[in-house]
């Protein structure tokens, strides 16, 4: 295999900057948002004392899954060896830090007190989850940022191997520590499962694939060139395949487990069936058009290999996997604490034992916006200033 | 996270000199914040992640003040209630009046987003009819799940067994509210104001029952106990479930009680009879 030969982005028309305009623009909009909730409070969220976390965490949770996803094309070339990715190793770890970053920056935002960031930082309570979160999610940034460093650098091209190894094996722990958020909470019914774990790992294969795919196909539009060959285009759909049909298993084993106990029926039953909005989230935003309409996509023979049917799923994908954050975060608060097994609240001065309402409002939702946006556009910036893409290929037939 | 000698008024009481509160900050605690921010700064910079956390977690020291030590909170006393659903009057709220009288909370009448210490609840079996109506409130738990959770260690439990937030370090970031089983955390969405000297409270922090940690310290029952007894039913009885003397722990041994989600192995402090 002839070395391959990596470059600054140059060539691109107007396209580029005017969407990275655009995205400038949604950060500025995202920040503004944070600073009006930070000055008002959170009384100008839709999050309540029953939904404690709304949009932003579902944008945090989405990008910081999605960050140690976008790590596994490296990891695959760099631990697995599979030569055929190496080419995007480095754009994957960039992307993997900028989504990160994104995702950390609305975390914070959201805080109740986001001025004291450094407490968080320098006061660690080491039975937290929480708490061990921030060290993994600095960690991570730590270790990719040398892990690309030893592939930038052709006098420390020998290390990249132990580098990757040690970038694989942490994004694995960040994944799990993200989805024990959830796993770790024994009095909410819809979570206290341990499976919320390998759940969270799986979903990250798939929304960090949707973002690389995504970007590229960004690329090769603003710049006519290609930047997917059709080996690769193969390889990722394969991996899609792969990686959608395991979160789709533990999505059924998580459920199924959740069904044989009778405790867990109304939850359940609230979620998947009967609970306002929740099951359409479910079943018609993660189910059908997040998973089962992409898996149809990529099946086809003809549009599942082409360059535009990968495209197409990998939007379908990132939708399917907002949804499936909004309907764990959301849906999940949203169903009442069971203060009284057996009993039924008949009255309460504080909403107990009363389904949780939670509607989004508009400077939330732009903080998430912002967060991702922030994200594309340090990708954007950086692959204009370091040499992370590979040469383009020459055109197919 | 457990603290000893731990006292409440010097660590988060309002107008002391290392309070930081938005609503009460002080030239000196913008100098503490400063302060503080160059040195997390400095160790963020030097080695982010791991090495700043243990040396910090090593070398930080607890915003605590030491008591006296005849006077020092220790685990020889367990503080804890127990509520006679019985004795409480169905459309009584004197607990609850009493206890927003006395730490400066109010409801607004928006229980989604005002913060609540105290509230009364009515449950009813479904195959009996039976309705019973009681006060609830934080129960502080022995194995508390917002205390585990808290990522900066700003939900702590005193060695006493009350389960408090130290405003200094609460960052807001509401794990504890997923995390508590009873619901008895609430969440400053606005700016706070008329706050009482003793119970600081700030926008952007979490909060809940102190148990009325102020007045237990110097000796006194928490005012919704006071309130209760004083012009209610006197359905709550408070004490030291520690002493097997006290009344709470009599009573506890002669009757039947019921811990609210036994299940969840918490043991909380707050107790409950015939419910």
């Amino acid at each position: 295999m002839a070395r391959i030969q990596f470059q600054t982005f140059r060539d691109h028309d107007n396209k580029f900057i005017l969407i990275g305009a655009l995205i400038a623009l949604l950060v500025g909009i995202g920040a503004l948002s944070a600073l009006y909730m930070e000055h008002n409070g959170h009384i100008v969220t839709g999050m309540n004392n029953q939904i404690v976390w709304g949009m932003p965490h579902v944008f945090a949770i989405f990008l910081i899954v999605a960050a140690s996803g976008a790590l596994n094309i490296a990891s695959i070339s760099s631990v697995f060896n599979k030569k055929a990715y190496k080419p995007y190793a480095r754009f994957s770890g960039l992307l993997a830090i900028c989504l990160l970053i994104g995702g950390l920056l609305v975390l914070v935002l959201d805080l109740g007190r986001p001025d004291r960031l450094i407490v968080a930082m320098t006061t660690y309570n080491f039975k937290s989850i929480f708490a061990w979160n921030i060290i993994l999610y600095n960690g991570f940034i730590a270790i990719v940022i040398v892990y690309l460093w030893t592939m930038f650098q052709k006098n420390l091209n020998g290390y990249t191997k132990y580098a990757g190894f040690a970038a694989f094996i942490w994004r694995l722990l960040l994944t799990m520590g993200t989805g024990s958020i959830f796993g770790f909470l024994v009095a909410r019914e819809a979570y206290d499962s341990a499976i919320y774990a390998p759940l969270f790992i799986i979903s990250s294969f798939v929304y960090g694939l949707a973002f690389t795919v995504l970007f590229l196909a960004m690329l090769e539009w603003t710049t006519g060139k290609n930047f997917m060959p059709k080996d690769i285009v193969r390889r990722f759909r394969g991996l899609f395949i792969v990686f959608i049909g395991g979160v789709l298993f533990f999505t059924l084993i998580l459920h199924l487990a959740n069904l044989y106990a009778s405790q867990h029926h109304g939850v359940e039953e609230f979620l998947l069936v009967n609970g306002g909005n929740f099951p359409t989230i479910f079943w018609g935003g993660q189910i059908i058009l997040g998973s089962l309409l992409p898996l149809a996509i990529l099946a086809s023979s003809s549009f599942g290999l082409s360059r535009r049917g990968l495209v197409l799923a990998s939007i379908l994908f990132l939708l399917g996997g907002i949804a499936q954050i909004y309907f764990i975060l959301i849906g999940g608060q949203s169903y009442p604490l069971n203060l009284f097994p057996g009993m039924e609240v008949t009255q309460s001065g504080f909403s107990d034992g009363a389904i949780g309402h939670y509607s989004a409002t508009m400077p939330e939702i732009m903080l998430g916006i912002g967060g991702l946006s922030l994200a594309l556009l340090m990708t954007g910036i950086a692959v204009k200033v370091l040499p992370f893409l590979p040469k383009p290929w020459a055109d197919e037939a | 996270m457990t603290r000893n000698n731990f006292d409440f008024s010097e660590a988060g009481g309002c107008g002391t000199s290392s309070c930081s509160c938005k609503s009460q900050d002080t030239g000196k605690a913008e100098d503490v914040t400063k302060r503080d921010f160059l040195k997390g700064s400095a160790y963020a910079a030097g080695g982010i992640s791991l090495t700043s956390a243990l040396t910090l977690f090593t070398f930080g020291g607890s915003p605590a003040q030491a008591k006296e030590d005849e006077t020092a909170i220790s685990s020889k006393q367990r503080w804890g209630m127990l509520i006679d659903a019985d004795k409480c009057g169905d459309d009584c709220d004197t607990c609850v009046s009493a206890c927003s009288e006395e730490n400066g909370w109010k409801n607004t009448g928006n229980p989604l987003t005002d913060t609540i210490w105290i509230r009364k609840i009515k449950v009813k079996n479904p195959e009996t009819e039976h309705e019973t109506t009681m006060p609830l409130m934080c129960l502080h738990c022995e194995k508390p799940p917002c205390v585990d959770v808290c990522p900066t260690g700003a939900s702590f439990r005193r060695d006493d067994g009350i389960v408090l937030v130290d405003r200094h370090i609460c960052i807001g970031c509401r794990y504890c509210m997923m995390a508590c089983p009873y619901k008895a955390r609430s969440f400053a969405h606005e700016a706070v104001e008329d706050q009482k000297e003793h119970a600081p409270r700030g926008i952007g922090c979490v909060e809940s029952c102190t148990l009325c940690v102020h007045k237990i310290d110097k000796g006194e029952q928490p005012a919704c106990v006071s309130a209760c007894s004083k012009s209610a039913g006197g359905a709550m009885l408070f004490g030291d479930l520690n002493d097997p003397e006290s009344e709470i722990s009599q009573t506890i041994k002669k009757y039947a009680t019921t811990q609210m989600r036994a299940d969840l192995g918490l043991n909380v402090g707050v107790r409950y009879q015939n419910i």
